[in-house]
């Protein structure tokens, strides 16, 4: 029994340098130990795709972002967002084209504007990570292209191929992406916007399909295929030809779907037998970022490395007013990236994504779900901040209003709820008013959020703070700040609306409201609980339906809805993004677009028209004031909340700031490694008691048993 | 009052089964052979104490299925008008348990919110401070000072209030049996001082004052705090047993002719009958539980998406999802008690009397529901109580990986799925899991106990083992 | 022996179509290829073309059990059912939806899962039959009746409140073992030995209480009352006679569940974050990804079956009288 005891306690103390609950296997100690700083944190989901032009989640272009090298990225410190070179040598040049091709002055009208030419300068220094699609044999031939498949039958992984290659980055790798976005046996999410942008992309799709069928699923040459809309003008520079005035596409640029492709990789992967061992584009990215991605093992963990070949870029000098006091200007001109390995850990539960970054094995948490409610406690004047707990372990808080917007929608083809009746327009503003998303948010999301006055959250253009901004429809503006109406004056619109007391007034039977939702997980109840309340308030009815995502799209698909619950992440910081979502001709049912509540208002619509094509300017603003006073006084949504990205991170961990558009900021952190061990020493010193305890106990019982059996054997 | 009775689908199904276990008791009270065994059961203490305290939960369960809608004014028009909420006796007889809902989090029998909030002064300035609840220890004036006592004298009462109430019945029923008996009744008692009579008589004065306890606090506290809507726990948890006692009940009924038909005539008929039917439980055995439970919720989410206008309410939808969990849950536990009854049946074919009648040419179908069905039912009885506090137990299990209730239904799963990440709360929101924990080990734990009374009364020498 | 053998997989053979049928009746029909598509092309920007091509490209677009456009045999091997179930009975699973192959995937999750599920299977029987012996040994004494309660009231606890209640106090309080995670080699123990004992305690009550009824009724026979009145002490009989009669019974009972060890645990692989094949199942079924769902229930159908011809040459074995024909 003794003996028993000691050995896992001898085990456990031999693996890691006294530490029983690291998470880190002990051989990543030895990173370390050279001197290299590792940054650690999580992935909670599985990436689905790696290909830059399939990825379009988050939890995607938390690794493509790093990996990859678009032209163009948002500054990492300046706000409102700023889009700043990235493989570009300078920001695009843009000329307007009539439709002769002839060029236009900028300030022509974008009636005029039939195409814009957008010539990007790439800069010269870029080149590749080491891959062994690039790696050439004695001869100058590529050695792992044109490998049988016993040949590759034995390799599993990437780094199985012993011999690697590089080569610069050219302008002709971007057209090469470009041309993927259509590629036939690859989904781009963006094809169908892009074909509708960029000239020739859509003849180019049909060229490729019948390419395709004629190929058989061999390996598709794209640069047999030319693009007419995109031109390769010399290694470092080509051009892209858009339809019409769009200067929204900047964003676009900035995003992985424009990143660099060697044709080598496409080739590479192409090979007969990769895909069998899951070697493909879509799970081993060939980049030019700061990072590569050198441990792949979806299920566990993920590593990115530093890349050797990645140079010629510094840490920004300029910010955001605060910053140099924050210390985030500490390291400007440092050459990036700042950490050398970044270890992300796939971490499904909340529970243990928490309790590992208290102990301190997670650099950085961002709450994400309720579990983390009440790491944050709000100040008396609605400010986060940390609880005393936290912050006596240095722990540090950093908020941003993330760029998206959580909204109750409803279904303007409903009959009860939708269309543009005086009635349901009352229907609709009453139960706006019921519904107090300043309790949501201090609930569900403990302060961290902003109740919404219109779909645009702030920090895009065209949101308006204080009582300028204010949605008079659901608030009032009491003392200088914004007061949600009275359930009378909810009752009262109900009345109006047909509905006295919650009964219709013609059937006298009470009013009953669908709410579609597809929170089907953990704490969903207590969501749907607490909005069932809300409606209560007023005598409404609410009838939650949760179904799973699947479903729900479905029934969105098909109108057959009447409340729901939605939400949007913008794309790119620009007040189009948001509008775009309740624009008549993008309506969910009949065009199969975003619109999901299928709100349609000529006048908004005309409106957005023109607001589309104006650069940032007060007349823009005046556009979209006028835009969103008429959707507060048509609500077609409860326009929800915007909610609030918070990151904690630890002491040790420099120069973290939310960024929510730009998704490549691991380049940017700096971590100070020997603090962190010495904190996480402390820390996380095992509790020996109870260990002894029960050690003694067992022996104890042990004896005693021992003892009554003997006595038993003597009497008899 | 007007109202409208609601019958829902698990409802019928309960009071079914009640209705079963009724006219079943009354036929088996006219068999004294077929007494015999109930009586070695009511001789076990652990069996009839376990018993009591399953048939509060059942009491609870049962209030907990007579549902009913609400009337509305009358509009004129001669028209009745219910609500549209559907309400069970239960949720009447708890009434402000289920309204009196404070804001957020508060810790059991608080009377402030369990998180700091910035709350307007009278003189105007904000301040961060708990706030009062709305109704928890609402009627204390200075609750710094007064809470403690309160809380004492009010919890003195309820147990002086419920045992005395408890001590009338026991008075009541020994004194009723004494009468009936026909001897004293200090007599009566001390001929039964090692009787589970006495047990349970203790037991009833123990629970009365538990339950005295519990009601008197409720009525101004939260006695097990409220979950982060502001719910009262305990009301949940009380709305969780009928979930419990829904999947552990309807589930054997449900399975229980396929398993008895199929598991008979496979032993009685043997050749292709039990090839047929040996192969379907086969696959279905085959195919892990999980999977196929999950598969089969998954498809009924969609019949039910599918047919939304077959619900009026969201409590109907609830409810049918729950009956087809039942439903499936019943498919994939049948197999064990089919194979079972066909080993007995196989031996059974083989005693002389069955061998006897088929010989005089007694029809099958005679043989089998008059010779083997009456002796296979130990069988069935065992395997049905033993199964029961399994199925509590898997209902959480379901719940956490999706495939169980629906969410808005109460249920111990979804209490446990909501409260497991409390526990990352800092400070730790610990009630819910609790109460959650503590609700369902008494439940369990009594159908456990009571299994194996019935179990040892019934057939002491049936060895099972996959069960439990 | 040898035939037995034979006849007994040839049996599992429409066994095995059974199951195919019935979950690809159960997926396919309630999960058309357009929801599957629409599950997997996310939230954004999706158009009915990209549906399409999606369907195209995983070969969903051709009907599901019969193919009236095609010719001869191909009426009913072009068809969903036959192209996706066929490949399975040589272990050859397809792709996953995020296109990963399923094969290779199990075959490497393979290993956590047994990394913790053998070692709670073998720990766990010694300890069990440890205790078992010990109430047998205190039979009818206060200390049997109170490790029978203490069995009663173990298996009335819900296998989620360990798990919770074990992370919480030895990971999270204690700091004894990291809370979550796995690491391959010599790591491994770290991270094995939270859940592997609490895999254990979940089991102590229901099989403690199993084993000791069987020790009990071993402990009645003829046998056992001639040797004690021989003289041996009671430790020895227990030990060399009733322990060694009661093991039949118990390994011939475990046999079974050998085989499926390989599945893993969903509960604890998906709390602990262990890389095996239970938090592939759970995943899959979250994500709805049927090829994967499908390939862990024909799996599991296998095993279940191999574990049968298991627990029946175990028999033989252990009981020379038993013979199989």
């Amino acid at each position: 029994m003794k003996l028993l005891m000691f050995i896992p306690l001898f085990l456990l103390g031999a693996c890691d340098g006294g530490l029983w609950n690291n998470p880190y296997p002990a051989n990543d100690k030895n990173v370390g130990d050279k001197g290299q700083s590792v940054f650690y944190t999580v992935f909670t989901e599985r990436p689905k795709h790696l290909d830059p032009a399939q990825a379009y989640s988050e939890n995607e272009y938390i690794f493509l972002a790093q990996i990859y090298q678009p032209p163009l990225q948002y500054h990492y410190l300046k706000r409102p967002y700023t889009l700043i070179p990235q493989a570009a040598s300078e920001m695009p040049n843009v000329v307007y084209l009539d439709k002769n091709n002839r060029p236009l002055p900028a300030s022509a009208p974008a009636e005029q504007v039939a195409y814009s030419l957008y010539e990007i300068h790439l800069r010269k220094d870029l080149k590749y990570q080491p891959h062994p699609a690039f790696a050439l044999n004695a001869q100058g031939k590529p050695e792992y292209i044109g490998l049988s498949k016993e040949v590759l039958s034995k390799y599993y992984l990437l780094g199985d191929f012993s011999h690697t290659g590089s080569r610069d980055v050219t302008a002709a790798d971007y057209v090469y992406q470009i041309k993927r976005l259509v590629h036939p046996a690859i989904h781009t999410p963006i094809s169908g916007l892009m074909s509708e942008y960029i000239v020739g992309l859509k003849d180019y799709a049909v060229t490729l399909q019948k390419a395709q069928q004629v190929m058989q699923g061999q390996y598709l040459d794209l640069n047999k295929y030319a693009l007419d809309g995109v031109e390769v003008v010399d290694a470092h520079t080509y051009r892209i030809k858009v339809y019409g005035k769009y200067p929204q596409f900047a964003y676009w640029l900035a995003m992985p779907f424009f990143s660099p492709m060697p044709a080598e990789a496409d080739q590479f992967y192409a090979q007969d037998g990769m895909q069998q061992h899951n070697l493909t584009l879509d799970w081993w990215p060939v980049g030019s970022g700061p990072y590569y991605l050198s441990e792949n093992n979806p299920n566990q963990r993920m590593a990115l490395s530093h890349n050797p070949n990645y140079s010629g870029e510094v840490y920004p000098n300029e910010g955001e007013a605060g910053d140099r006091e924050a210390g985030l200007l500490a390291d400007a001109g440092k050459p990036l990236p700042l950490i050398d390995k970044v270890v992300f850990s796939l971490e499904k539960e909340t529970i243990p994504y928490w309790n590992k970054f208290l102990q301190g094995y997670y650099d950085a948490a961002g709450i994400s779900s309720d579990s983390f409610d009440q790491a944050v406690s709000v100040g008396v004047g609605g400010e986060a901040n940390v609880t005393d707990e936290m912050r006596k372990q240095g722990i540090s808080l950093s908020t941003s209003v993330a760029t998206s917007t959580l909204y109750m929608g409803f279904n303007f083809l409903d009959a009860t709820v939708g269309g543009d009746s005086e009635k349901a327009r009352k229907l609709r503003r009453a139960i706006s008013i019921v519904v107090d998303y300043e309790e949501f948010i201090s609930i569900f999301a403990n302060g961290r959020g902003v109740s919404a006055q219109s779909p645009l959250p702030p920090g895009i253009f065209g949101y308006r703070e204080g009582e300028s901004g204010l949605n008079h429809y659901v608030y009032d503006w009491v003392n200088g700040g914004p007061k949600r109406k009275s359930i009378t004056e909810a009752k009262l619109l109900l009345s109006e609306a047909g509905y006295p007391n919650g009964l219709d007034e013609k059937t006298g039977q009470p009013l009953v409201i669908y709410l579609d939702t597809t929170a089907t997980g953990v704490g969903s109840k207590s969501r749907l609980d607490w909005l069932r309340k809300q409606l209560d308030k007023i005598n409404i009815q609410l009838v939650p339906r949760a179904t799973d995502y699947n479903r729900f799209q479905d029934k969105i698909r098909r109108g057959d809805t009447q409340m729901f619950y939605f939400g949007w992440n913008a794309d790119y910081p620009d007040p189009e993004n948001f509008l775009f979502l309740l624009y008549g001709p993008q309506g969910k049912v009949d065009k199969g677009g975003e619109n999901a509540s299928n709100y349609s208002n000529p006048e908004f619509d005309r409106l957005f028209e023109q607001m589309k094509n104006v650069p940032n300017s007060p007349a823009r603003q005046l556009i979209i004031d006028r835009m969103l006073e008429i959707l507060r006084r048509d609500s077609p949504w409860l326009w929800g909340y915007h909610p609030k990205d918070y990151v904690l991170h630890h002491s040790w961990l420099h120069n973290s700031k939310p960024n929510k558009m730009a998704n490549n900021n691991l380049k940017y952190l700096r971590i100070d490694d020997p603090q962190r061990d010495a904190l996480r020493k402390q820390w996380n010193q095992p509790l020996l008691w109870p260990l002894w305890l029960l050690g003694i106990s067992i022996l104890a019982s042990g004896w005693w048993l021992w003892r009554i059996l003997r006595k038993r054997e003597e009497a008899r | 009052m007007n109202f409208k009775l609601v019958m829902l689908w698990t409802d019928v199904m309960i009071f079914l089964l009640l209705t079963v276990a009724i006219v079943g008791g009354w036929w088996i009270m006219q068999r004294p052979h077929l007494l015999l065994p109930w009586q070695r059961l009511f001789r076990s203490r652990v069996g009839m104490v376990s018993l009591l305290v399953l048939s509060v939960f059942v009491a609870t369960g049962l209030l907990d299925s007579l549902h009913y809608r609400v009337a509305l004014p009358d509009k004129g028009n001669g028209q009745a008008v219910y609500a549209a909420e559907v309400l069970s006796v239960f949720d009447t007889l708890v009434g402000d348990l289920r309204s009196q809902t404070e804001k957020t989090y508060s810790a059991p029998l608080a009377v402030f919110l369990y998180a700091k909030e910035s709350i307007e002064t009278p003189e105007g300035n904000t301040l961060r401070d708990y706030p009062r609840l709305k109704y928890g220890g609402a009627h204390l004036l200075d609750p710094e000072h007064d809470h403690a006592g309160d809380v004492a004298k009010r919890s003195l009462v309820g147990i002086f209030v419920g045992g005395f109430c408890g001590a009338l019945l026991v008075i009541l029923i020994v004194s009723v049996a004494a009468v009936r008996s026909g001897t004293p009744a200090g007599v009566w008692i001390k001929a039964r001082k090692n009787s589970p009579v006495t047990a349970m008589l203790v037991t009833l004065a123990l629970m009365a004052m538990l339950i005295g306890l519990i009601a008197n606090l409720s009525g101004a506290y939260h006695v097990l705090g409220t979950d982060k809507v502001g719910q009262d726990v305990l009301y949940l948890s009380l709305k969780s047993i009928r979930t419990g006692l829904v999947i552990g009940t309807v589930t054997t009924l449900v399975m229980l002719p396929f398993a008895l038909f199929l598991g008979i005539a496979a032993g009685y008929f043997r050749g292709w009958v039990d090839d047929v039917i040996q192969y379907i439980y086969t696959v279905l055995s085959s195919i892990p539980g999980v999977l196929l439970i999950a598969a089969a919720v998954l498809m009924m989410q969609v019949t039910i998406e599918k047919h939304a206008g077959w619900f009026s309410s969201s409590i109907e939808r609830a409810d049918l999802r729950l009956l087809f969990l039942c439903l499936i849950l019943g498919v994939t536990s049948w197999t064990g008690l089919c194979r079972l009854l066909r080993g007995e049946a196989l031996k059974l074919r083989e005693l002389e009397y069955i061998q006897a009648s088929q010989a005089f040419g007694v029809s099958s179908l005679r043989i089998l529901s008059r010779h083997i069905l009456p002796n296979v039912m130990h069988i069935v009885l065992i395997s049905v109580v033993m199964d029961f506090s399994a199925l509590v137990l898997a209902e959480a299990v379901l719940s956490y990986v999706g495939v169980g209730v629906d969410p808005s239904t109460n249920s111990f799963g979804t209490l446990i799925n909501n409260a497991r990440l409390e526990m990352g709360r800092d400070p730790i929101v610990w009630w819910t899991l609790a109460s959650a924990f503590s609700f369902m080990l008494v439940l369990v734990l009594a159908a456990n106990l009571f299994a194996d009374a019935v179990r040892d009364a019934f057939d002491p020498r049936l060895n099972r083992t996959g069960i439990a | 022996m040898i035939t037995y053998l034979i006849r007994r997989i040839l049996y599992a053979i429409p066994i095995l179509i059974g199951v195919n049928l019935l979950t690809f009746a159960l997926f396919f029909v309630i999960n058309t290829p357009d929801d599957m598509a629409r599950m997997q092309l996310g939230m954004k920007r999706v158009t009915p073309d990209a549906i399409e091509k999606w369907k195209q490209q995983r070969g969903y677009d051709k009907p599901l059990l019969f193919n009236s456009q095609a010719a001869g045999t191909k009426k009913l091997t072009d068809t969903i059912f036959f192209q996706k179930s066929a490949s399975m009975f040589i272990f050859d699973f397809g792709y996953s939806d995020d296109g990963r192959s399923i094969s290779r995937e199990i075959s490497t999750r393979m290993f956590p899962s047994l990394v913790i599920a053998l070692p709670t299977f073998v720990v766990g029987l010694l300890l069990y039959i440890t205790f078992a012996l010990l109430m047998a040994l205190f039979r009818g004494t206060m200390l049997d009746i109170a490790g029978v309660t203490v069995c009663v009231i173990l298996m009335s606890i819900s296998s989620l409140f360990y798990i919770i209640g074990g992370q919480f106090l030895v990971s999270k309080l204690w700091h004894w073992v990291p809370i979550s995670g796995y690491a391959g080699g010599m790591d491994s123990l770290r991270f094995i030995l939270l859940p592997v004992l609490i895999g254990i305690v979940s089991g102590i009550g229901a099989s403690s209480r199993w084993y000791r009824t069987i020790f009990l009724e071993e402990v009645g026979r003829d046998y056992v009352r001639t040797a004690r009145a021989k003289g041996l002490s009671e430790l020895r009989v227990l030990f060399r006679h009733v322990l060694k009669n009661a093991m039949i019974p118990i390994l011939t009972g475990v046999v079974a569940v050998i085989p499926l060890l390989f599945m893993g645990s969903l509960l604890t692989e998906s709390f602990f974050g262990i890389p095996g094949l239970g938090s592939y199942t759970i995943d899959a079924i979250q994500a709805q990804d049927f090829g994967v769902v499908r390939a862990m229930v024909f799996l599991g159908s296998v095993l279940y079956i191999v574990g049968l011809i298991l627990t029946d040459i175990s028999y033989t074995v252990v009981d020379p009288r038993v013979r199989l024909q």
